[in-house]
């Protein structure tokens, strides 16, 4: 982390360092943006740190979500080439890609209904998903337990490891000479209906040419923001577990397994390096990112249910994360009414799959002032006063 | 409709659909299935929101001048549903309260000791209590005995969209009570809501049946209308059943027209 020159300007300034903040610096960097600061008080923390990394557009799709499954398709089509790069640019470091498809199994025949009509609305949109009985379910992965009735097996929808993306672009960030610098944007400045920079925690100010606001669920909130420009990004609290796969245990699960637990929604993300993270659970509790024994009661009963062995595991870790909620789930992309200012937040529970897409588009309209047709349908603008969008919906 | 008002404890509103917001897909969604379903009243449950954040269901329902009913899902016990009661009302400044005290996960039905016991608890502390209860008349009578200011029984359990399972019984439930009856649970399609009027409910609270229909918003539409139909059908008061067919005109003294007048077909 790097000290900043007094009167510090730059081309492109990043407020907020997780996996899309840095992604979308690195990017605009590796496109021939110079002077490209992050600032950010702890770069590779926010929402990244604690998700499982599972990248399945598929399997989580959700009815009027179509436009978000078609931006999902497209970054989980570019994360094997975005992984492989990265590790690249990042002196070798591997961001635990791993191609393993995924499952969603149902435990009574309520749940399976719902997985049956998941899989009619994947066949009308010509999605590859196929469907498993309960004995085919298990055959993939024995270690689930025998009241399984039911499948999907969704071959694309794959995996990484959040925490080693995030090791890695802050590692491609300093090779491509991306400045992190470690303070908080305590405001944005605004000069002649512009954004001109931000003021630091640090007491220093940065000018920039652009501003990107990558801040999550902090986002709306940063001081000097004019009114109207970004909804509010609400915080929607995740609870995660992190359990260990002894190597006598091994593989124990080969795939990322979801399953919806008498209506409620679980997953298992196993790693090759033995990890199995179970999540998560979905709150509306403010900035509050406490661990709560009822969370972890219920996930681990719905764990329990579903792959009953895995109270033998030890338990290694419990966090909580805040998902970046927008209003209609969907990210922020590209210039907001604000000129100067871009937006690249609002990901919700995407943000891993979105990061290669996010970065991509993003980047190229920092580069070239052009926002590809791909990320119209999430412009920022949606959600002013005076769009059609947000007409609509008034 | 302005010369039919439904009033829970002195409160009027001009709808008669009590709407929840769990399991909508995105904020967004459930803010224009609110406003399509035309509702007044909307229930929140106080374990799972912050009454300070930007962006929250709190603030949809504050902007849209909905009024907010808390309600203790969650809760298993008494003492759990009255502590979380009292919370809500510290943080919304609200005395009234959606009681729920459920028996176990696996029905969510709600565990009648437990919840006259609240209640009385609840009333006695100055809330305003609306409880999810069972479908049982006595059960209802004594929960109006203690002051609750209406009852709301449901019509299957919660999310399973069965309707009401036993009509005969709310019909008893209606038909004794003093304060307003309010199908709470089991509705899952318009019908539903049609029926539960016409049975004279005075209200239907919705949640699943819009927020998880593939098209919210449409559906939200749908129970507006259903809701209003059934009341009217209630009021204007339906004819009796009968076993045979009886002729809508009586036969005598019809006009005499005669075949050939008429135009060809």
């Amino acid at each position: 982390m790097s000290r900043l020159p007094s009167g510090a300007h730059a081309d492109v300034l990043v407020i907020g360092g997780g996996v899309i903040g840095l992604a979308v610096a690195w990017r605009a960097a590796q496109r021939g943006v110079r002077n490209v600061v992050v600032v950010d008080p702890a770069h590779g923390g926010g929402a990244a740190g604690v998700a499982a990394g599972m990248l399945a557009p598929v399997t989580e799709l959700q009815y009027g979500e179509e436009p978000l499954l078609r931006l999902g398709m497209a970054s989980n089509q570019r994360y094997e080439s975005f992984a492989a790069e990265l590790t690249e640019a990042s002196g070798g470091r591997d961001t635990g890609y791993r191609r393993c498809g995924t499952i969603a199994v149902a435990l009574d025949s309520d749940d399976r209904e719902e997985l049956r009509e998941l899989h009619a609305f994947h066949q009308r949109l010509g999605l590859d998903s196929s469907w498993l009985t309960g004995r085919e379910a298990r055959r993939l992965e024995p270690m689930l337990a025998p009241g399984v009735r039911g499948g999907l097996h969704v071959a694309d929808d794959h995996q990484v490891d959040p925490r080693r993306l995030l090791a890695a672009l802050v590692a491609a960030c300093e090779r491509a000479n991306v400045l992190l610098h470690r303070a908080e944007a305590v405001e944005l400045l605004v000069d002649g209906g512009r954004a001109v920079g931000a003021r630091l925690s640090t007491r220093e100010t940065v000018t920039a040419e652009q501003v990107v606001l990558a801040a999550g669920p902090h986002s709306h909130r940063l001081p000097g923001l004019p009114d109207g420009v970004l909804p509010a990004i609400r915080p929607v609290k995740g609870q995660v577990l992190r359990l260990h796969v002894p190597d006598a245990y091994r593989p124990f699960l080969s795939r990322n397994v979801r399953a919806v637990v008498r209506g409620r929604h679980l997953y298992l993300v196993p790693r090759e390096n033995g990890e199995l993270v179970v999540g998560a659970t979905t709150e509306e509790q403010g900035y509050d990112t406490t661990v709560t024994a009822g969370g972890v009661y219920e996930l681990l009963r719905d764990a329990h249910e579903l792959v009953p062995g895995i109270t033998e595991l030890p338990l290694a870790e419990t966090a909580a994360g805040l998902r970046p909620g927008s209003p209609d789930n969907a990210p922020l992309l590209g210039p907001t009414a604000l000129p100067g200012l871009v937006a690249a937040t609002g990901h919700y529970r995407n943000g891993v799959l979105l990061t290669p897409v996010t970065a991509d588009l993003v980047s190229e309209y920092l580069a070239t002032g052009e926002l590809p047709d791909l990320a119209q349908p999430f412009t920022p603008i949606r959600f002013s006063s005076e769009s059609p969008v947000a007409k609509a919906s008034a | 409709m302005a010369d039919d008002l439904l009033t829970i404890a002195g409160t009027s509103f001009t709808s008669r659909l009590i709407m929840g917001t769990g399991g909508a897909p995105s904020l967004e969604v459930m803010e224009r299935a609110l406003l399509a379903s035309g509702t007044e009243l909307t229930t929140v449950a106080m374990r799972r929101v912050d009454a300070t954040t930007q962006g929250s269901v709190l603030e949809v329902l504050t902007r849209n001048g909905i009024r907010v009913l808390p309600n203790t899902a969650g809760c298993f016990t008494a003492g759990e549903a009255v502590l979380t009661a009292r919370l809500a009302r510290e943080a919304l400044g609200t005395d009234w309260v959606k009681l729920e005290v459920i028996a176990d996960e696996r029905t969510l039905l709600p565990d009648p000791i437990e919840l006259l016991d609240a209640a009385e608890t609840l009333v006695d502390d100055g809330f305003t209590v609306l409880p999810y209860t069972n479908d049982d008349p006595v059960l209802a009578r004594k929960l109006e005995d203690v002051g609750c200011a209406a009852i709301m029984p449901l019509g299957s359990p919660i999310g399973s969209g069965l309707g009401i399972r036993n009509p005969h019984n709310f019909q008893l439930i209606v038909e004794g009570a003093g304060v307003p009856v309010i199908l709470d649970a089991g509705a899952g399609t318009a019908s539903d809501v049609a029926l539960a009027m016409e049975l004279g409910c005075s209200a239907v609270m919705l949640a699943s049946a819009v927020t998880r229909a593939q098209d919210p918003v449409l559906m939200a539409e749908a129970m507006r209308h259903a809701a209003e139909a059934g009341r009217l059908a209630h009021r204007a008061g339906r004819i009796p059943r009968r076993f045979h067919a009886e002729a809508s005109s009586a036969m005598a003294g019809r006009a005499d027209l005669d075949v050939r007048e008429r135009p060809a077909f």
